[in-house]
């Protein structure tokens, strides 16, 4: 296999470093996943006790028919599709800062979108009977759409996870070969589909992307769109709402991209990736984060405000219990804690730092399955004919379950870019070449236009080499192109 | 798997109930449905006069507004409530409990303590209300509930995956998951578990009120029509228009209704139950302000 591209100069302490993790974790490593394993494992066990001794053991009643399952199912689908959003729409606006974040969050879209996948079987009391969903299904039942879109939304964000890697298994190829890592050099030489970074391979892949990062945006708002339907077509009050649709895929992005703040920040700090993640991407993302959490807020007060306005007996006193009633104070918890804070963290310029950009974005993830538990006990626990509440408690059981999903994040992440590239390495060297060609030709018409008119350049010994500059700042600094168009400028 | 004496309702998309061509009815056990049919039919002739069968069919639709039941099965099961004289004391949830070895919690006959508007306190009791567009149906994902041509909503325990989406779909609560495994069943012999007689139950399935459908084509009352000391309960018929309760009251189903200025539960919610209730507050026990 020969080098990825023809005629875009690599960059090598960026292969290395997207590929430290495949050759050298560090010791630290396997003492994580070694803990990690032992949480998930511990999971598996407490599910396994929960078959045999049935539903009821999570904690679960006939006032509390759904509640920590499926709000996992929609917490990790719903943090899923950050990952796609800061891959495919910064992708096809163009922002080229995206390029060192988009490997870590595409793997995290795809590792939670199965983790949220496989809390259907601890929710379900029949796991085994899962497959008549495929061979005796009812069209009309929204869990059998739920289904569909969740299983089509997984294969979509594993393609995007794929595409963009090709390239880059070509570049691993060489690394493997040159460390003598035979076996998963002919892997990544299998999955590379014969590589070689021509022009039409090239012009074939970034259409192919392109296309994908269309699909994946509405496909994801279909996943959770038909998620929240689960709830609101049946005639419960709360859940037989409208705005449904809209909450959920808003707090999908929300979520989302508050689990890939903290995903990026996890993996930068563990493989020193500090080199081409900076605070930049931090306070960028923060700022993302912004619009969602007003309008997660905002939809809240449209979804509150008209019910108890007009008092319809079982919306009131749904809406009573969540706003002054028993779940208050963790409703005003997720308000003040997941929207108010949050977004105040990442708009005020004095607090935009990474340390306290981090702390928000794990307000926002905590606090939003907090909300998602208050939206399914909530209206479980009301009795439509007595008008009375049940209650629902945790048990070990539930917990220890949930604590396995979260567990699985860093986990299966660690073991993915055990065997994957951690950055996106061609995508950044194309980054970089294309930049450096832009400011070469600035800087060339700067110095047509400066021959013409006969004015001073200034110290000459800037204007040459931009090349050298740029690559000495390399992919580290590629929001810094600004910065040096405006160095190109004072030229 | 499905009980093939039932033939299955399926949904189309837009919603019209569609039965299947092979709905001849066979006949079960010694007593044939039709036996049933002769002995309810029987007790109806004589208080009916002379009335077409065209005609009591179409009364019958009438009293179920908007629904029209389109099949030929011989059999529209429908339960009156007569809660004038209801004292509320739950006999009715006791008959049903023992009879499918339930928990105390399973109350899929439950007995409500409601208030009405003028604050009389009355009771009422609430089965499974077997409804013509059956919420719960529609959103299973499996099929595991199905409605009879007899108009029985019913639940196949063998398919059910446990999912409680049909729960969550009911306005009635009318649905109880089986959370632990069940108690021990009491043995009746010859009766094997299936969606008409649901027992023992099975752990982490839901199960619900049947009306007692093992027990209907025998011609024999559900275990709470029998079981109520004050014959509040009526079980009914829509085709032949007839219904009767355990005291061997038969009305004529379509008058009693109409005379008796008769509800169904939460019509709101467009489900079309097939459980009238007859307004009272245990007044025809001389419990007139009643809160017992």
């Amino acid at each position: 296999m020969t080098t990825t591209t023809s005629n875009i100069a690599p960059i090598a302490h960026l292969r290395k470093a997207a590929m430290r993790p495949v050759f050298e974790p560090g010791k630290r490593y396997w003492l994580a996943v070694c803990i990690l394993a032992a949480i998930v494992a511990w999971g598996i066990v407490a599910w396994i006790i929960q078959v045999h001794r049935g539903l009821g053991s999570a904690g679960y009643n006939n006032h509390a028919f759904w509640a920590i399952y499926i709000a996992n199912v929609v917490t990790f689908v719903g943090v899923s599709y950050g990952g796609a959003v800061v891959s495919a729409i910064l992708r096809l606006t163009g922002a080229t800062w995206r390029a060192p974040l988009t490997r870590i969050a595409e793997a995290t879209a795809v590792v939670t979108v199965l983790i949220g996948a496989s809390f259907i079987f601890p929710h379900l009391g029949r796991p085994e009977r899962f497959l008549e969903l495929i061979y005796r299904p009812n069209l009309s039942s929204p869990i059998f759409w739920d289904f569909i879109a969740i299983s089509t939304y997984a294969f979509a964000s594993i393609v995007f996870f794929y595409l963009p890697l090709l390239p880059d298994l070509s570049v691993g190829h060489e690394q493997l070969v040159d460390k003598g890592r035979n076996r998963l050099a002919r892997i990544y030489s299998k999955m590379s589909w014969k590589w070689n970074g021509n022009t039409r391979q090239r012009k074939l892949l970034n259409g192919s992307i392109g296309l994908i990062a269309i699909l994946i945006i509405p496909l994801a708002v279909s996943v959770h769109s038909v998620l929240s339907w689960a709830f609101s077509l049946t005639s419960r009050p709360w859940w037989h709402e409208s705005i449904w649709a809209p909450y959920f895929v808003v707090a999908a992005l929300y979520s989302g991209i508050a689990l890939v703040i903290l995903i990026v920040a996890l993996f930068r700090k563990i493989y020193h990736l500090e080199d081409y993640i900076n605070e930049r991407h931090f306070v960028r993302l923060g700022l993302i984060l912004v619009p969602f959490g007003a309008t997660y807020l905002y939809l809240t007060v449209a979804d509150f405000l008209p019910g108890s306005y007009v008092g319809e007996h079982g919306v009131v006193s749904v809406f009573a219990a969540v706003i002054i009633g028993r779940y208050a104070l963790w409703f005003w918890l997720f308000v003040f804690g997941g929207c108010i804070l949050p977004v105040l963290i990442m708009a005020l310029p004095w607090t935009r730092r990474i340390g306290t950009i981090l702390i928000g974005a794990a307000l926002v993830d905590a606090s939003l399955w907090l909300k998602r538990i208050i939206m399914v006990v909530g209206p479980a626990n009301y009795g439509r004919v007595s008008g009375l509440f049940g209650s629902y408690h945790f048990t070990w059981i539930s917990i220890s379950v949930t604590l396995a999903g979260v567990a699985a994040i860093p986990l299966l992440l660690l073991l993915v870019f055990r065997v994957v590239p951690i950055l996106s390495i061609t995508e950044m060297e194309e980054i970089v070449d294309h930049e450096t060609k832009l400011l070469e030709e600035k800087l060339q018409s700067l110095k047509d236009f400066n021959h013409s008119d006969q004015i001073s350049l200034g110290d000459p010994s800037r204007k040459i080499g931009i090349r050298e500059i740029v690559h000495a700042s390399s992919s580290a600094q590629l929001a810094t192109s600004t910065s040096l168009e405006i160095q190109a400028e004072e030229i | 798997m499905l009980n093939n004496e039932y033939t299955r309702v399926k949904i189309s998309s837009h919603r019209q109930r569609q039965v299947d061509s092979t709905s001849d009815l066979p006949a079960r056990g010694p007593l044939s449905r039709r036996a049933f049919l002769g002995g309810i039919g029987t007790l109806g002739a004589t208080t009916i006069a002379a009335t077409s069968v065209i005609e009591l069919f179409a009364q019958s639709a009438q009293a179920q507004g908007t629904a029209s039941t389109g099949t030929s099965s011989l059999h529209q099961w429908a339960m009156v409530f007569d809660l004038r004289n209801c004292d509320g004391c739950k006999a009715c949830t006791m008959a049903c409990q023992q009879r499918h070895s339930l928990t105390s919690e399973q109350t899929w006959i439950k007995v409500y303590t409601m208030q009405s508007s003028a604050g009389q306190t009355y009771h009422m009791a609430r089965p499974c209300m077997m409804c013509e567009d059956p919420p719960c149906m529609y959103v299973c994902p499996v099929g595991a509930t199905f409605r009879t041509d007899e108009g029985l909503v019913l639940v196949d325990q063998e398919a059910c995956i446990g999912c409680r989406t049909c729960m969550a779909a009911c306005p009635y609560e009318a649905r109880y998951f089986n959370w632990t495994t069940p108690p021990p069943a009491t043995k009746i012999p010859g009766m094997k578990q299936s969606p008409e007689w649901p027992v023992p139950q099975i752990k982490d399935t839901v199960g619900k009120c049947v009306w007692c459908a093992d027990r209907l084509p025998h011609g024999e009352l559900p275990a709470c029509v029998a079981g109520c000391p004050m014959g509040v309960i009526y079980i009914g018929d829509l085709t032949t228009d007839a219904a009767i309760n355990s005291a061997g009251n038969v009305v004529k189903l379509s008058d009693f209704l109409r005379n008796n200025d008769a509800y169904r539960f939460q019509e709101e919610y467009g489900t079309n139950p097939r459980v009238w209730y007859i307004p009272g507050h245990g007044q025809d026990l001389n419990n007139d302000s009643a809160s017992s």
